[in-house]
């Protein structure tokens, strides 16, 4: 168990790389209850939400969830979050375990007198089932990507989500906290392995998804982050878009890029890049075999196929600028 | 992952190397414990053939999925090999420690020091105290 955001978090069960092979090749099952849940309720609620978030909460529909951000007035990452539009006037933000405070805290400090805002956080236990077999391991309501429903699962009331972190098809549940020791092991009987957070770290690395902390952080843009697409500055406004659109303008700003190292090596976060930039989260691909990361660089260095040398305690080690992402399952038929 | 043992042959170094010694020229590892530690290898950055090792100080670096470690030369002489095998296949360490999972070859400068390492025994009542 490893210390993590005030949680005792398991690491590992098996070993991080037959964990990561396992959601890949079959599914795993994570225990997420970490994550914060932030609830927006009233008749304030979605304008609140549209101006505190940079995705548009008005191109989903109740029953689904959307992939966004809290910003600052400079445009740069609170925290990066899944908005659940239950009702017109009911919105739940699952956030990062390390950020619950944070959000509350920005969030609270603009809520309008027509919102409600609730930390649900120590109520609610979260797990995930990931895999390509996810979806068929135990009784599922069916679920287009990104649709929630407040369903039965093993005979525990929970809200299904197909939402994940780890690029493969599966469901996030949301469960009194109370109820999900018996649900876990009704998962994993039905033959998901327990996967921890170190592959989960692999696993979402090999996809590109961002980790705050990581790759995310208050001195980097959500532009800069490559995150352009979940800021709807054509659509509305919202806290940080001036910034962001001033910064779009200019142009020439950093970028977060994939990196894939073309000999040995592995880049580790907050190793210097050569000529110039700095790893941000790095890993061994058990997937690929080959050392990857993600890592801040000028934008003339941002070109896939970039040559670019990481500074391995030392040790040189050759690296490009790879396309994102960095992990792609083959087609299968 | 292989089973915890210790054998008998081979000398140990209180930083969880082991020896196999073989006239003057002597086989680098790390123990059962050291890679159980160190969990699932992922690299292995060896030393050059031809580098000089130094008993007690720094000859390489291995990584985990969980951490880096540098190894530590348990005897001094000269790099006449390094396990190329392991290259793309660096859990070798934690399946056979003892075995295919071997580090480096080196011909020994001072035989003398061997005298210095411990037994398994010996290693064994060190582990026990940790």
């Amino acid at each position: 168990m490893v210390p993590f955001a005030g949680w005792d978090m398991p690491a590992q069960y098996q070993g991080v790389i037959p964990e990561h092979l396992a959601v890949r090749g079959h599914a795993g099952l994570f225990d997420v209850s970490h994550m914060g849940q932030l609830e927006v309720r009233g008749a304030g609620a979605i304008p609140f939400v549209q101006r505190m978030l940079s995705n548009d909460i008005d191109r989903i529909e109740a029953g689904r969830a959307q992939y966004t951000l809290l910003l600052d007035e400079r445009g740069c990452p609170i925290d990066d979050l899944i908005a659940y539009r239950f009702a017109d006037d009911h919105v739940l933000l699952v956030v990062n375990a390390s950020r619950v405070q944070a959000d509350h805290d920005w969030l609270a400090a603009h809520l309008p007198g027509d919102a409600e805002l609730e930390d649900l956080s120590d109520g609610i236990a979260m797990l995930a089932l990931q895999g390509p077999a996810a979806l068929g391991l135990v009784e599922l309501p069916e679920l287009p990507p990104f649709g929630f429903v407040d369903a039965e699962v093993c005979g525990v009331r929970a809200i299904v989500a197909r939402t994940g972190y780890t690029g493969e098809p599966g469901v996030e549940l949301m469960a009194a906290a109370e109820k999900v020791g018996p649900l876990w092991d009704a998962i994993v009987a039905a033959g998901a392995a327990p996967v921890g957070l170190g592959a989960r770290d692999t696993l979402r690395l090999e996809v590109c998804y961002p980790l705050y902390g990581n790759d995310l952080d208050d001195a980097h843009t959500a532009l800069e982050a490559g995150l352009g697409w979940v800021c709807a500055l054509d659509r509305k406004d919202f806290v940080g878009a001036d910034a962001l659109r001033a910064q779009k303008e200019a142009g020439g700003h950093d970028r977060l890029v994939a990196l894939r190292v073309e000999g040995r090596g592995i880049p580790r976060q907050g190793m210097p890049m050569r000529p110039a930039g700095e790893v941000t989260s790095g890993t061994m691909s058990p997937s690929l075999g080959i050392g990857i990361g993600m890592g801040y660089v000028p934008a003339d260095m941002a070109a896939e196929g970039t040559e670019i040398e990481i500074d391995a305690r030392g040790r040189p080690v050759a690296a490009r600028v790879a396309a994102k992402p960095l992990y792609v399952k083959e087609r299968r038929e | 992952m292989s089973d915890e043992s210790y054998p008998e042959e081979l000398r140990y170094h209180e930083a969880h190397d082991w020896v196999r010694v073989e006239g003057d020229t002597a086989t680098f590892g790390i123990t059962w414990y050291a890679q159980d530690t160190l969990g699932e290898v992922v690299f292995y950055s060896p030393p050059e053939v031809g580098a000089t090792v130094t008993k007690n100080a720094d000859y390489g670096e291995l990584e985990s999925t969980k951490a880096v470690s540098p190894l530590i030369a348990p005897l001094s002489g000269e790099v006449v090999e390094v396990n190329a095998a392991l290259d793309g296949n660096e859990s070798t360490v934690n399946d056979d420690p003892y075995g295919e999972g071997w580090l480096v070859k080196v011909r020994l400068s001072d035989p003398g020091e061997v005298d210095g390492l411990m037994s398994a025994g010996a290693y064994r009542e060190l582990l026990e105290s940790l």
